[in-house]
């Protein structure tokens, strides 16, 4: 190959080459050989204090019979599945409300974006405290109007709606991109409609949503590769697991088979069962923006 | 009409949804400024309160058990006043605890009363409390005095000291009491030289020989006052102990990991931008894949990579990755870069300048803004980051502060929720105070990540 180049474009190569070289060799360390080595002990026993041994797709068999793995997909499934949507729709509503002129937006902008800077840790402080069952605000609150607030970190049915709804209160960065994209929706657009005599709601489904697809679907991608990495909030407010594993996560599950059960294999074998079914859903999520995303003149 | 009325319904759902939004972090700054009664209390109230009463014609602060239900102002109730004894020695009052409890009988008549006080040493600038050798022997001037202190590492060490570097301190607080090497004297003094001086009721387990007594009061004669108890930060860092520790190492992993993200993207962002070299492109969507691998999928090797370094239980797994350049940040800047029009640096390198020149000298000072973003982003990441430190430090001098308050929280369980609400603050608010000094900053960064992807 090298020959087929010029002088200029070899001496090119040499300096784009030493430009990128950082981050060739933090790939090769810390990327590339990681991979290759996680994809390794996913085949072997491993428990870092003795040298891996190869037991061939026994960690993988051992997945299908597992009930905890099971129940952990299922929770982060169930997770997934309703804050994926929720987050979207609470972010796209909101950024539309924030789009139109309003008396003091700043101070309104402000409000719904600073909870998605707090750290998780403090949110996770902050919702184990609001949601305790015997003293907690919001069960005040709702005995207030009649009702009885349940044990939301400690009832098996409550727990993954209270981490659903702390992750709604983060949706701050999805707002931001939703409202970046809103504001290059021309309005035209919206006029003309109007004089056509469409309604808020068709405007929204046949005008905003299409124009802002690329904000839906970058959004949409985030969320799934967030959702099924899910650690923090369950790890603290609910200690790992939760009442009856009700809240036991993907991650969490994967965490405690490496580093609390020394079951590095297995843990390995997980990890590459997520990175495909990210890989999977992502892929997915793609294939139907093909048809519906709608990337400026190119549609 | 129907405009209005839209307009009101807007207006209704954001101010409406704004609030909700708000009101977990206003809760915890309000649980944080309360004392833990308050903080458990139902119903809950927003600010904090002490009931004030006039004692013996002072407005003093007191402790009210219940209110009574349904209270009108004639309602009778028992309160609780603190007070303390105070004598003056040297023209200091000095707390004390009478032997007796019926002072004030006779002002002619002499009590026993004991005082609390601790011998220090000057030792380096500091006064270290010490106890006498031989407690026979009082210090006399121009001979030493043999004195028993404890060391750094928790020895005790005997040692002789110049008298006039020792000193008598009575004891004010009851953290003073509680410091090594206490001693209790008894005085006899005269009634009338002893004061009665009331404390605040929320400093009466903090002052030494506070005595409560009950009194008989009606409702009518307690008035609210508005008091933030500001007390709970120092005491949630004391409780957390090792606070100081924790956010020396939060702050030295920001700017590591600031440098080592600056200093490494720039320069690779500036290779897959500013030069034309065959293949680039391509290795640069090699880059942007990188971007998919999930933490977990490479977690176990590095874990092994790291142990194998010897660098598990110290903070470098979390920074020296840094110093390698990030996909995310060099996806940013490249964007950046590509902005800046090529005839800039063109000119220059026909002028002779080398390619790093072209970088330090035009490129940096031009992206400072991208750069900002990106320095703004680690810090946030390496001050928020919980699983990286959970998995590779093991030792309490090298946590975090997202760490520590973990570990603070576990332990203390769900009992000391107003220092975990003040401890909780104290990492939230850095956070939030940066993000009103860099507002632009933020947003701007976001919708970079976002849109132009």
């Amino acid at each position: 190959m090298g020959g087929a180049l010029t002088r200029g474009e070899r001496q090119n190569l040499l300096k784009g080459v030493g430009f990128i070289s950082p981050w060739i060799i933090g790939f090769a360390v810390f990327g590339l050989y990681p991979l290759c080595a996680s994809l390794y002990y996913s085949f072997c026993d491993y428990d870092v204090l003795n040298k891996p041994a190869y037991v061939g797709t026994l960690n993988y068999q051992e997945m299908v019979g597992d009930s905890v793995f099971w129940k952990a997909l299922y929770n982060t499934f169930y997770f997934a599945v309703f804050s994926i949507p929720l987050g979207l729709f609470m972010a796209l509503m909101i950024a539309i409300m924030l789009n139109q002129s309003v008396r003091g937006r700043s101070v309104f902008r402000t409000a719904y974006f600073l909870p998605s800077i707090v750290p998780l840790i403090g949110v996770s402080m902050i919702w184990m405290w609001l949601f305790n069952g015997d003293y907690s605000l919001v069960n005040f609150v709702l005995s207030r109007i009649g009702l009885t607030g349940p044990g939301w970190l400690t009832d098996e049915a409550w727990v993954k709606p209270t981490l659903i709804l702390s992750g709604v209160w983060q949706v701050g960065g999805t707002i931001v991109i939703f409202l970046a994209a809103l504001q290059d929706v021309p309005r035209s657009l919206y006029e003309s409609a109007e004089i056509d005599g469409a309604n808020a709601p068709v405007r929204l489904w046949h005008i905003t949503v299409p124009m802002i697809s690329p904000a839906i679907y970058f959004n949409l991608v985030m969320g799934i590769i967030g959702a099924l990495q899910e650690f923090v909030r369950p790890f603290v407010m609910l200690g790992g697991t939760g009442p009856n594993r009700s809240a036991l996560f993907y991650a969490v599950n994967l965490y405690q088979n490496a580093f609390d059960y020394l079951n590095m294999g297995y843990a390995c074998a997980m990890a590459w069962v997520l990175f495909v079914i990210i890989v999977l859903l992502t892929w997915g999520a793609t294939a139907v923006s093909r048809k519906h995303v709608y990337y400026g003149g190119d549609g | 009409m129907k405009r209005k009325l839209g307009r009101l319904v807007l207006y209704v759902l954001i101010v409406t949804g704004a609030v909700v939004f708000t009101i977990p972090l206003v809760w915890m700054l309000a649980t944080a400024v309360k004392p833990i009664d308050q903080a458990m209390s139902s119903p809950p109230r927003w600010l904090p309160y002490q009931y004030v009463m006039e004692v013996d014609g002072q407005t003093v602060s007191v402790g009210v058990d219940e209110m009574p239900e349904g209270a009108v102002p004639d309602t009778p109730i028992t309160v609780g006043v603190a007070y303390q004894w105070m004598l003056k020695i040297d023209g200091e009052p000095v707390p004390v605890r009478p032997r007796v409890e019926s002072v004030g009988a006779q002002l002619d008549m002499a009590v026993d009363v004991a005082v609390h006080y601790h011998m220090q040493v000057q030792d380096g600038g500091v006064w270290q409390p010490v106890r006498l050798a031989d407690n026979d022997v009082v210090p006399v001037v121009e001979q030493s005095v043999d004195v028993v202190m404890i060391d750094g590492d928790g020895y005790m060490s005997r040692k002789a000291v110049d008298p006039s570097q020792l000193r008598k301190t009575y004891d004010q607080t009851t953290k003073d009491m509680e410091a090594s090497f206490g001693e209790t004297e008894t005085l006899s003094v005269p009634v009338a030289a002893l004061s009665k001086t009331l404390v605040p009721w929320d400093d009466r387990k903090v002052l030494a020989h506070v005595l409560i007594e009950q009194r008989a009061a009606t409702v009518g004669d307690l008035s609210e006052k508005i008091a933030f108890r500001w007390r709970n930060f120092g005491d949630a860092i004391e409780a957390m102990k090792m606070f100081p520790t924790y956010l020396k190492n939060t702050l030295v992993l920001c700017v590591l990991t600031v440098i080592g993200t600056v200093c490494s993207s720039t320069l690779v962002a500036y290779g897959f931008s500013r030069i034309d070299w065959p293949g680039r492109d391509r290795v640069f969507l090699l880059v942007m894949a990188t971007m998919m691998i999930p933490f977990p999928v490479v977690m176990v090797p590095l874990f092994t990579l790291f142990r194998d370094l010897g660098w598990i239980g110290t903070l470098r797994p979390l920074w020296v990755p840094t110093f390698f350049a990030g996909a995310f940040n060099v996806f940013l800047l490249r964007q950046f870069f590509r902005t800046i029009p090529r005839d800039l640096s063109e000119a220059a390198k026909i002028d002779g300048c080398s390619e790093l020149r072209v970088f330090w000298q035009i490129i940096l000072p031009l992206a400072k803004p991208a750069i900002t973003v990106v320095a703004l982003f680690q810090f946030m990441g390496t001050w928020n980051d919980f699983l990286g430190p959970l998995i590779y430090l093991t030792d309490q001098d090298d946590f975090t502060l997202a760490l520590g308050l973990q570990f603070f929280q576990s332990k203390s369980g769900g009992t000391q929720w107003h220092y975990l609400m003040a401890a909780s603050s104290l990492v939230v608010l850095p956070v939030i105070v940066l993000f009103f000094l860099a507002q632009r900053t933020f947003i701007e960064g976001i919708s970079m990540s976002g849109l132009k992807g």
